[in-house]
């Protein structure tokens, strides 16, 4: 069983109806500690200390953000700046993080045909996250696609349950079985390989 | 009439008062100034003073007391350890060599080989009124040279008073108590008694300024009375003048001593702002007298060999002191700096002379033609200083670039503290714990007693006091944060900081708006309501525990305390137009209502619209 740490950054996260809805079905899972940037960084003196802690405590990792303006909200930025330090997470020494599992849940305005080289924002999603994704290949780390619930304004309630449910069963997966790694990089997204799951299972 | 004391305090006074400014115009320095008033009252110029002179000169020296008492505080371990080796090193070359040089010049034209080394000794000295004074003026304290020439000076201090002791056994009078040329109560006892009563008068001086004057200066201050504090100061000098007397030693040995022992404690700046007032006083007296004694006719009549002497003399102390700078590797520059700096011969010598002439060391004529070199030894030196600074420096020196003040390990500290109650002492706790040390005042003795204890470097001072504040280096600080817990002490003191230290930026604690309207007034750079950034803290932390994310509870406070800022500085210009003020102080609530409104909407979209689009186009917002 792999311990899960989720890292959380949502500025505005009363207004959330996505992200709440996400973290909800995750939060009260025994082997997933859920660690809110913004509330508990509110000044972003974040003590890297603990944080590099919490990491070494955990083996999957997950950045859940909501899209802003085609990167991850501030804290975030500020997070990986002051963490992923040389000598730790990554350079000379640095092995802190080797063959941990690295996940990321973002959530965007723009539905996924938005995205993509003739779309609206020219560019695929995991062109986007990128720079996380090379942060991840520095820091040893095994990037998994991102699970992406997009368009999120013209979700329905039960859209979004099912978005939820699928998060549950992505993490839980994950943390359980091993075997299915390879599997999963196959897949553009984590909610792909969740909804085939979810499939298999039901049949 | 023209004997009466009356009339003569008027002559030195106003001959103090026109000539000393007019030395300073001229970059003369205070000294000098005494000096030209002397002569200019002595006999031999207009004679508004006879032979009384002499007398007053006797009195004035206790201004030298004095002086040594505050170069013993000035001398703090620390300070003294840092610059060790140049004290010792360069300190003892200078005076040795100079001694050694001079000396054997003197024997050469004729002098007693006792005579020689007495003289050689005295005119080693140099003068610390007036190189300090350059220094500072020219902002050269801190710079290689003035570092070696304050070490110089001061190791010339220390070796005043042994001079002093070691001169009575060159005395060819024969049957003058040994101890110090002044009959103590106990030259009559057996040789062993004295000495042994010597050392205990001198133990004495230790143990009572660790143990009896630190304590007593903490009640004194407890009475909290100006006088009484001066009083008390001048007490432990006279108290131990007194009882070096009686045993035969000097009392600036004693007083010096006294100096060393009080330099540790928290009333340092104290006793030094209440003493140096009496000191200068008296050692401009002591200058006075010193420039009417010079015998003008000596030069008149005969001036080739005076000025011949003083042209030799401070030729070979330049020697000897480019070959020290040049041992002690400071560079071209430095060393021209300090070379021309430290020629002159001292006020030190002034006093050694006059001891000599009273123990016969010295013949009469020989007297009065020191006391002209040296005088004229000292006129000599804003000359060579010009011609070094103009001629010289430009065409064989390289350039002199500003030094970079943090590099240097003494320098005056940066930043005073005055008032160290708790919002003082958690600035200053805050500015050390990221390695700025800060000059701190204090005008409590418990709390600086306490303080200290704690290991801070903590100052006991009013702190509104112009002397306190020069002392404490406000002239030499760039920041000043004020914060005592009388409001109109704060008040005050950023008025005479304003008027005296223009450059000083002034940060300055407020409990309350108006306070803060009044300091603003008064031309404080920044002011700091106490209350402020604590309450809107709380209120943050109200909204956190009633549910509100903390970034946003954080981001609001932090708008709050910038709106409410803002508002107090456009109400500030209104405060004496008390019609404007009621209506300005309406609109400001008005206007400060109307923030808070906003405040609140904003946290539910108003300025963060962007991250609210909800049926963003471009797709990147939630």
């Amino acid at each position: 069983m792999k311990k899960t740490l989720i890292l959380f950054a949502h500025p505005r996260f009363e207004n959330s109806r996505a992200n709440r809805a996400l973290l909800q079905a995750v939060q009260n899972l025994k082997f997933v500690t859920v660690h809110d940037l913004y509330e508990l960084y509110p000044d972003f003196n974040i003590d890297v200390g603990n944080e590099k802690k919490l990491l070494t405590e955990h083996q999957l990792i997950i950045w859940q953000f909501p899209l802003y303006m085609y990167g991850p909200p501030a804290i975030l930025k500020q997070w990986i700046d002051l963490v992923l330090e040389y000598g730790w997470a990554h350079g000379a020494g640095g092995c802190s993080l080797e063959n941990k599992y690295l996940a990321v849940a973002v959530t965007t305005g723009g539905s996924r045909k938005a995205y993509g080289a003739n779309s609206f924002n020219r560019f695929a999603l995991s062109e986007f996250l990128r720079p996380l994704e090379q942060a991840a290949f520095l820091c040893r780390m095994i990037y998994l696609p991102p699970f992406a619930v997009q368009g999120i304004s013209r979700l329905t309630a039960a859209e979004l349950t099912r978005y939820a449910d699928l998060y549950r069963l992505a993490i839980e997966r994950l943390a359980t079985d091993d075997s299915n790694t390879s599997d999963i990089l196959h897949y553009e997204f984590l909610d792909v390989w969740a909804t085939a799951q979810h499939n298999q299972e039901a049949l | 009439m023209t004997n009466g004391f009356l009339y003569q305090a008027f002559m030195y006074l106003a001959a103090a008062v026109v000539c000393v400014p007019v030395a300073k115009k001229l970059g003369m320095g205070s000294v000098l100034g005494y000096l030209l008033a002397g002569m200019l009252i002595g006999p031999f110029a207009f004679g508004f003073i006879g032979k009384e002179g002499q007398d007053i000169m006797h009195f004035a020296e206790f201004g030298v007391v004095m002086m040594l008492f505050l170069i013993g505080l000035e001398l703090e371990p620390a300070h003294f350890w840092n610059l060790r080796g140049r004290i010792l090193g360069m300190g003892s070359l200078q005076l040795a060599a100079t001694a050694l040089l001079v000396g054997s010049g003197l024997l050469m034209i004729g002098f007693t080989w006792q005579a020689a080394l007495a003289a050689g000794l005295a005119l080693a000295m140099s003068s610390t009124a007036i190189v300090l004074q350059t220094l500072r003026e020219k902002g050269l304290s801190t710079a290689e040279s003035g570092r070696s020439a304050i070490a110089v000076l001061l190791f010339q201090d220390i070796a005043v008073i042994p001079i002093l002791a070691l001169l009575p056994f060159l005395t060819l009078k024969t049957g003058t108590s040994v101890a110090s040329g002044h009959d103590g109560m106990l030259s009559h006892l057996p040789g062993w008694l004295q000495t042994s009563s010597v050392l205990c008068a001198l133990l004495a001086v230790i143990a009572a300024g660790r143990y009896v004057i630190a304590p007593f200066l903490r009640i004194i201050a407890g009475a909290e009375l100006r006088e009484v504090c001066v009083a008390a100061s001048l007490l432990i000098i006279f108290g131990i003048a007194c009882l070096m007397k009686l045993v035969g030693l000097s009392p600036a040995l004693g007083a010096f001593l006294a100096g060393v022992v009080l330099a540790n404690s928290e009333f340092r700046h104290e006793l030094q702002s209440d003493i140096e007032p009496f000191k200068g006083l008296l050692l401009g007296l002591f200058f006075i007298a010193v420039g009417a004694s010079i015998n003008f006719k000596l030069i008149t009549d005969d001036p080739l060999p005076v000025f011949a002497l003083v042209a030799a003399l401070v030729v070979a102390k330049a020697l000897v002191l480019a070959a020290a700078g040049r041992l002690f590797r400071l560079s071209f520059d430095q060393n021209c700096i300090f070379t021309v700096a430290l020629s002159q011969v001292g006020e030190f010598a002034f006093v050694l002379f006059a001891f000599m002439g009273t123990l016969d060391i010295l013949s009469g004529q020989w007297f009065d033609t020191m006391m002209a070199v040296t005088a004229l030894s000292m006129t000599a030196t804003p000359v060579l200083m010009l011609i070094n600074e103009r001629l010289i420096l430009p065409r064989f020196g390289t350039r002199e670039q500003a030094e970079q003040p943090a590099d240097i390990i003494d320098v005056q500290n940066k930043v005073i503290i005055a008032g160290f109650s708790t919002f003082g002492s958690t600035v200053g706790r805050f500015l050390r714990a990221n390695g700025i040390e800060a000059t701190i005042l204090d005008n409590n003795s418990d709390r600086v007693d306490l303080l200290r204890k704690m290991g801070f470097r903590v100052f006991y001072g009013d702190a509104t006091r112009l002397d306190i504040l020069h002392s404490a280096g406000a002239a030499e600080a760039s920041i000043l944060i004020v914060a005592i817990d009388t409001a109109a002490t704060n008040c005050s003191l950023v008025a005479t900081v304003r008027k005296h230290f223009p450059n000083l930026t002034v940060l300055v604690r407020a409990r309350n708006n108006l306070e803060t309207f009044e300091l603003m007034e008064l031309g404080a750079s920044r002011v700091y309501r106490e209350c402020l950034d604590a309450s809107v803290r709380l209120g943050v932390d109200v909204l956190a525990q009633l549910g509100f994310r903390r970034y946003t509870a954080q981001r609001a406070g932090q708008n709050f305390m910038k709106y409410d800022e803002d508002a107090l500085h456009k109400l500030a210009p209104h405060r004496h137009d008390e019609k404007k003020y009621i209506i300005t102080t309406r609109e400001q609530i008005r206007l400060q209502e109307q923030m808070l409104a906003n405040d609140i909407q904003s946290s539910h979209g108003l300025i963060d619209h962007a991250w609210e689009n909800k049926e963003g186009g471009c797709g990147c917002p939630e």
